[in-house]
């Protein structure tokens, strides 16, 4: 991407969010997010350095909260994030099996990417939805009541999709 | 005109991703098909407050409440119910009641006052909250005295619904008598604590109760501006406040001069970014600065100095939902419901190994039992109960035999069980202790912010015993560690995320010691969780310094 495009998008995001500022800086964390849908997943660094620019900060300091948070990422991910959770009301709903039959479906553990830039797997704290668990998103979808067999046909449906736009 | 049969479909989350929305869509395509536009409306609402495995239709005036799985379901419904007016009896769900719905239920009117609108109105249409007494308590306040108000407030004894439980009209009462120009009205709608998701169908449900909470405190203590700061993974929240917000100020409920008064009340949506810690007020008010959500130093605390260093009110959103029907009702309606030290209702979750997964708010003193059986249906499969965890991660763990106890803000003085968040976590038989508790801290590990080193360093040194233990490595002075760890970072760390890492740690080793023990020296887990990996050595990145 140029970096005339980038410094639209960024130029984009930053302004649309600036509309429900109520006071200094306080729509940072809503310009990462809105950026991060911007660039499918992920804030490059010269994105982060235009914003900068912009909110007259030093880059370090949109750095700093940017790996702060878990859902931010400076690093490029697969089209469809997978956050699952971890915590103990999913764990005790079988929710280990859940995760060992994802690692095992993707071939890749926390914090990677499948090989052909499809998935990325994350963990997840509590994601509020424990009337159905044990669950996932994968990007702002939610997916509930979960097996092993279920994750299964999920991700088949996903990849055939993909597949099928593809060709 | 009022159409003759109503259908009510329930599109919280939990709902949407069991396929409401798509069953909703296949049956208005069929009441086209039959021509039916004319008799039937079908409407969305928020949670039902309980859930199965299927999607939610309650049929108007009817009061048949339908569990419609897959179209089949669907068709059957509108052939035999619809057309022919004939009950299907396997399709119905019985034992479940909605509010001002029915009419004889055990539970009193009273007893809903947060969710009293949740599953009956459409969340996204401000005219329904309006016709169900909506935005009436803010008219009222704005005529009222904000001396009286405040009076109302701290007479009826209300307390954060957070998980602190620190008395709503004193933190009102320290703002407001701060002189400062600017003030801000913080909603934490942060809600990271594990097994907690009443705030979402809040939010999701009834989302102007919020608003109108909010914006009566904003009254009270003299701010005029406010911010909902909420977590980044809940998309549906988040819609539906960013509509009630725009739809608020169309009506004149928010900005400039509302309702023909010199009161003015901006509100604005903040996204969280996937932090547990934001949750704690200091670290929030960071985050909204836009900052890493680190807590600060207290005191000063927020209500004298909080946001952008001004005095700023942090409530919890459950907290805001509840002012309304104060202001509108009276402290002494209030404080007639629940127990002595803690007044009203509280919404609590049932999660985990529970027939009856769901919100359900009954008054305050509601026991344990009453909970898990009455509410929540029991253990789920027929299995035996092992133990439950009230009031979320940070909450104690009880055994079968306690209870009996009663659950308010006194429980943790009177019997040492949390009552938090309101979370009622249920684990049975087939889960090991100490697997519980690895996974737990493991969650406390993730989550800490590292800006202290007793809850930095001290988690990760309990993961690693409590991984020892789980490997079948573990030794009986593991276990002594584990207690002296949580001495320390109960005495030592900065903040109430380090602070309260031992109360859950210490209930379960207390009370499952043996369980613990049997993991010492042991050839196999006596639950048959944990697989032992005896020869193997833990990888070196993960070995501690010292």
């Amino acid at each position: 991407m140029s970096t005339e495009k980038i410094k639209e998008k960024v130029l984009d995001s930053y302004n649309e969010c600036k509309k429900d500022s109520l006071n200094d800086d306080d729509i940072l964390l809503n310009t990462l997010h809105s950026l991060q849908k911007e660039f499918d997943g992920y804030i490059p660094l010269e994105a982060a350095e235009i914003l900068s620019e912009l909110m007259d900060k030093p880059t370090s300091r949109i750095n700093e909260v940017l790996t702060f948070y878990t859902m931010l990422s400076t690093k490029e991910r697969g089209k469809y994030i997978i956050r699952v959770c971890k915590s103990l009301p999913c764990h005790v709903a079988n929710g280990e099996k859940v995760i060992n039959q994802l690692k095992k479906r993707l071939k890749i553990d926390f914090g990677e990417t499948t090989e052909d830039g499809l998935f990325t797997l994350e963990q997840s704290s509590c994601l509020g939805l424990c009337g159905v668990s044990p669950v996932m998103l994968i990007n702002d979808e939610a997916y509930g009541n979960l097996t092993p067999e279920k994750v299964d046909k999920i991700i088949d449906k996903i990849t055939e999709e993909e597949r099928g736009a593809s060709k | 005109m009022r159409k003759p049969l109503t259908i009510l479909v329930s599109v919280d989350s939990n709902s949407i991703l069991l396929g409401a929305r798509h069953l909703k869509n296949y049956l208005l395509s069929l009441i086209n098909k039959y021509n039916l536009g004319d008799m039937v409306e079908v409407l969305e609402t928020g949670s039902f407050g309980k859930y199965g495995d299927k999607p939610l239709f309650l049929l108007l005036p009817d009061n048949r409440i339908y569990g419609l799985q897959q179209k089949e379901d669907v068709d059957k419904f509108v052939e035999e119910q619809l057309l022919k007016g004939r009950p299907i009896d396997d399709l119905i769900i019985e034992d479940i009641d909605i509010p001002g719905a029915v009419e004889a239920t055990e539970r009193t009117e009273e007893n809903r006052i947060v969710l009293k609108r949740i599953g009956s109105i459409d969340p996204r249409n401000i005219e329904e909250f309006i016709a169900m007494d909506g935005y009436q308590s803010l008219s009222k306040a704005l005529k009222t005295d904000r001396d009286e108000l405040l009076r109302t407030v701290k007479e009826s004894n209300l307390r954060g619904r957070g998980g602190a439980g620190f008395p709503t009209g004193l933190k009102w009462e320290f703002t407001k008598n701060v002189k400062a120009k600017d003030k801000f009205v913080v909603c934490n709608a942060d809600e990271g604590e594990p097994g907690t998701f009443k705030d979402r169908l809040i939010m999701e449900g009834d989302p102007h109760s919020v608003i109108e909470g909010m914006a009566i405190a904003g009254y009270v203590v003299g701010a005029n501006k406010g911010y909902i700061y909420i977590r980044g993974e809940y998309f549906e929240s988040v819609n539906n406040l960013k509509i009630a917000i725009d739809q608020a100020y169309e009506y004149g409920l928010l900005g400039k001069n509302i309702m023909g008064t010199d009161f003015n009340f901006d509100l604005s949506v903040r996204l969280g970014a996937g932090a547990y810690v934001c949750g704690e007020e200091t670290a929030l008010i960071e985050s909204i600065e836009g900052k890493s959500g680190r807590p600060r130093l207290k005191p000063p605390y927020p209500p004298v100095k909080g946001l952008y260093e001004k005095p700023t009110v942090v409530n919890n959103v459950e907290t805001f939902a509840n002012i309304p029907d104060i202001v509108n009702n009276g402290s002494e309606w209030f404080k007639s419901i629940g127990t002595e030290s803690s007044a009203g209702t509280k919404v609590f979750c049932l999660c985990g190994n529970v027939v009856n997964k769901g919100i359900t708010e009954v008054p305050m003193g509601v026991t344990v039992a009453d909970l898990l059986y009455k509410y929540g249906g029991g253990i789920s499969e027929g299995r035996k109960l092992k133990m439950v965890q009230t009031g979320g991660a940070a909450g104690t763990f009880i055994t079968p035999e306690e209870l009996s106890t009663p659950l308010d803000f006194d429980s943790p003085k009177n019997y040492g069980i949390s009552l938090g968040s309101g979370v009622i976590l249920v684990i049975d038989d087939t889960n090991c202790a100490v697997d519980i508790a690895l996974n737990l801290m493991e969650f406390f590990e993730h989550e800490s912010c590292g800006k202290c080193t007793p809850c930095r360093e001290g988690t990760k040194l309990i993961v690693h015993y409590l991984r020892e233990l789980s490997k079948g490595r573990g030794t009986r002075e593991m276990i002594d560690n584990l207690y002296d760890i949580a001495d320390n970072m109960e005495k030592t760390s900065f903040c109430g995320l380090g602070q309260s890492v031992p109360i859950p740690l210490r209930s379960i080793l207390d009370r499952f010691k043996e369980e613990f023990l049997q993991h010492v020296g042991a050839e196999r887990c006596p639950a048959g969780v944990c697989v032992f990996e005896k020869g193997k050595k833990e990888p070196r990145k993960a070995r501690l310094l010292f």
